[in-house]
């Protein structure tokens, strides 16, 4: 009998979570066999050098139930998402390219809502959708739709890195957490809550610019904040800029009914997933005017200083609590999984 | 949280004030483990008073029986209806995860009533709720329980292994290694039994309880009362929860449960077998029990190598004190239950080290 325990055999949903598990499969199982890819595998875009110039280039595929959620469906998600990928390496975004895999059943009403609600997201993003296929699979081989899209953009003259961060840095994160996961949760559980909960879905690229040219080079990092939500994007970059950081748990905004659900599913906000959340590491000089640029646009205006970038205990997220202790904040495992009581 | 933390601080001051001697005081309930080691609230107590965690997570204590036939179920091919810390937590044939993902059908609910619509939209198939958890989630699954029995539904079980606290308390304050000498009491178990329930325990052990909320005062403030009760020597239960507790309980909650169940003797991970520590299905719903509907192998027995789960649960081990913690078992690859369940009081120290 094998270890029971073993999760190495098959892959599970927490393979997918984008915690600890996820990572360790990324670099044992893929990174390996894709050699020469590893450099750049950890950033939210790679970097490529074409006779014209640099470009940003990511790919993302969207899974989501249901496929229309309060504050969004998978159709905008899918641009969003993807644009900000971009957007987290200072580029311009261009192009996608768009795959549909269709689960036979699928309602046409539907697939029509959501391409829809896509070219009206790609239309406000100045983004072309400049190639795409569809696929239909048998009834019970799908969740309904997946979706698929890579993107190219234009880098700019700065190009952020989740390398980059460095200690002195102040940690910037443009609004309230965990909004889309907790939306998104209670729309697919139909939990019967009365609360306003929206999916924060948004298009990042232009509060970036924005960033960029109150700060410029002092925008160190920037990190967009999905799966595994705010604990798993600073881990991230602890780990691979070799810092310590240092958070304020009293700072982080959270919506009050996002909490209260949180509260009542035994989850943390700081590993649910957002899809409109960035977090930037800005050095010090530079903090009040890329705070004041967020303030200034839509997506940024509960922009807040959360924390520190500090040059001891590199790789490790630390919190000091409401009442003053200090506790760390860890890369979440895997699946989200509601608890009994 | 700026006046709590004044007040946390007040706490903490009037508690080094108290000189407390040398003390354990073991927090039963998993939320408070998980709400002390969130907060880093050990570092705000003088060094003398020491908080470990006890058997009140109901994932933790679930027993390999259990887990077992848990697991065949599922493989049988009915679909399991379970809170969601049962998924990950490793029997002798693997997770319930594990049989997810050779083709076992696992329904995460956020509700019990939830499993209702289950198995009214999936007619041709068997569904079980697993009733787990103590007296908190016990009043859901048996009023889930009395509404599937009224709706008449065929296809629907239960798989009962719910426990319940104050038994296990008493083996643990009867038990000299465990050495505890007092109980923080759990606050969403005394909302259903009250605070009466615990007055057994006072009085035949002399252990002070007293019951806490889960904000960082409230259970600063419960451990306050405990140390004043250890200082004067004169042992009670305090009600320090009173805002949700009272000394009856709930009488709606606590007839709901007398109405599907009755008590059992019950085996609790690490423990053992507790004389009256369960519950089973009463008999006017015995055509509800999954334990008579399934056809079981007997549970698969397995060693299990240095995992000190069953000491961490008796309070006679903290989770740093096992050799596998951090380094062999971690959240991602749990090797016992208090690794696994967020409630576990492996995985809150371990999620929430802390830092001085």
């Amino acid at each position: 009998m094998s270890s029971p325990h073993d999760s190495s055999h098959t892959i599970s949903l927490g393979h997918g979570s984008g915690g600890a598990m996820m990572q360790q499969l990324i670099a044992e199982e893929l990174l390996p066999a894709l050699s020469g890819q590893s450099a750049e595998a950890l950033e939210d875009a790679a970097i490529v050098e074409l006779a014209g110039g640099r470009l940003a280039f990511t790919t993302d595929s969207y899974v989501v139930q249901p496929l229309l959620f309060p504050g969004g469906d998978i159709g905008s998600l899918a641009v969003h998402g993807t644009v900000n990928d971009l957007a987290m390496r200072g580029a311009v975004p261009r192009f996608l390219s768009v795959g549909l895999i269709i689960e036979e059943g699928l309602p046409v009403d539907t697939l029509r809502r959501v391409v829809a609600s896509m070219g009206c997201a790609a239309d406000k993003c100045g983004v072309t959708i400049a190639c795409g296929d569809t696929k239909v699979v048998e009834h019970g081989k799908g969740d309904g739709l997946f979706i698929n899209t890579s993107g190219l953009g234009e880098c700019g003259p700065h190009v952020p890195s989740v390398t980059a961060a460095q200690p002195g840095d102040v940690l910037i994160v443009n609004g309230t957490l965990g909004d889309h996961g907790i939306a998104v949760m209670v729309a697919r559980e139909q939990l019967e809550i009365s609360a306003d909960l929206r999916s924060d879905s948004a298009p990042l690229h232009e509060l970036v610019a924005a960033m960029l040219q109150a700060g410029g080079d002092a925008v160190h990092c920037l990190r967009d904040l999905t799966r595994g939500g705010m604990a798993a994007g600073l881990n991230e970059i602890a780990t691979s800029s070799a810092v310590g950081m240092m958070l304020e748990s009293s700072a982080i905004p959270v919506r009050p009914d996002v909490a209260g659900v949180c509260e009542i599913l035994g989850l943390s906000p700081y590993v649910v997933a957002n899809e409109g959340k960035l977090v930037a590491a800005v050095a010090a000089d530079q903090a009040d005017s890329v705070l004041q640029a967020m303030h200034a646009h839509p997506y940024g205006q509960d922009a807040a200083i959360i924390g520190q970038v500090v040059s001891d205990q590199p790789g490790l997220v630390r919190l000091r609590t409401a009442i003053g202790t200090t506790r760390v904040l860890e890369l979440p495992a895997g699946e989200l999984l509601p608890r009994i009581c | 949280m700026v006046g709590a933390a004044d007040r946390c601080r007040e706490l903490a001051e009037a508690i080094a004030q108290a000189a407390p001697p040398p003390m354990t005081i073991m927090e039963v309930c998993g939320t408070h483990s998980h709400a002390i080691a969130r907060y880093g609230l050990s570092q705000l107590l003088p060094p003398q008073v020491r908080l470990v965690s006890g058997p009140g997570c109901p994932v933790c204590v679930t027993a390999d029986e259990d887990l077992d036939a848990i697991v065949q179920i599922a493989r049988q091919g009915a679909i399991i209806a379970t809170f969601g810390d049962m998924v990950r937590v490793a029997g002798p044939r693997g997770s319930l995860a594990d049989a997810r993902a050779i083709g076992a059908q696992v329904q995460v609910l956020y509700s019990p009533m939830q499993s209702l619509q289950l198995a009214e939209s999936n007619p041709e198939r068997q569904v079980v709720l697993l009733g787990i958890g103590f007296e908190t989630t016990t009043p859901a699954i048996a009023v889930t329980m009395a509404e599937a029995a009224a709706r008449d539904l065929g296809n629907f079980s239960v798989y009962c292994a719910h426990k319940i606290i104050p038994p296990a308390m008493a083996v643990l304050a009867a038990d000299p290694e465990c050495g505890i000498d007092a109980f923080l009491c759990p606050g969403h178990v005394s909302t259903i039994i009250g605070s009466r329930a615990y007055e057994p325990l006072v009085r035949q052990f002399g252990t002070p309880c007293a019951i806490g909320g889960f904000a960082p005062t409230e259970i600063l403030e419960a451990v306050y009362a405990l140390v004043l009760q250890v200082t004067s020597g004169q042992p009670r239960v305090d009600n320090c929860y009173s805002r949700a507790v009272q000394p009856e309980g709930n009488p709606t909650a606590l007839a709901a449960i007398a109405d599907a169940f009755e008590p059992a003797d019950a085996l609790w991970r690490g423990v053992g077998l507790i004389p009256e520590s369960g519950l089973q299905i009463a008999d006017r719903y015995a055509h509800l029990d999954a334990r008579s509907r399934f056809e079981l192998e007997p549970a698969l027995q397995r060693p299990i190598d240095g995992c000190l789960c069953g000491q961490v649960l008796q309070g006679k081990a903290v989770p740093t004190d096992c050799p596998a913690f951090g380094t062999t078992c971690t959240p991602q690859s749990p090797i016992g239950p208090c690794m696994v369940s967020s409630e576990g009081s492996c995985a809150a120290v371990y999620r929430y080290q802390t830092v001085r």
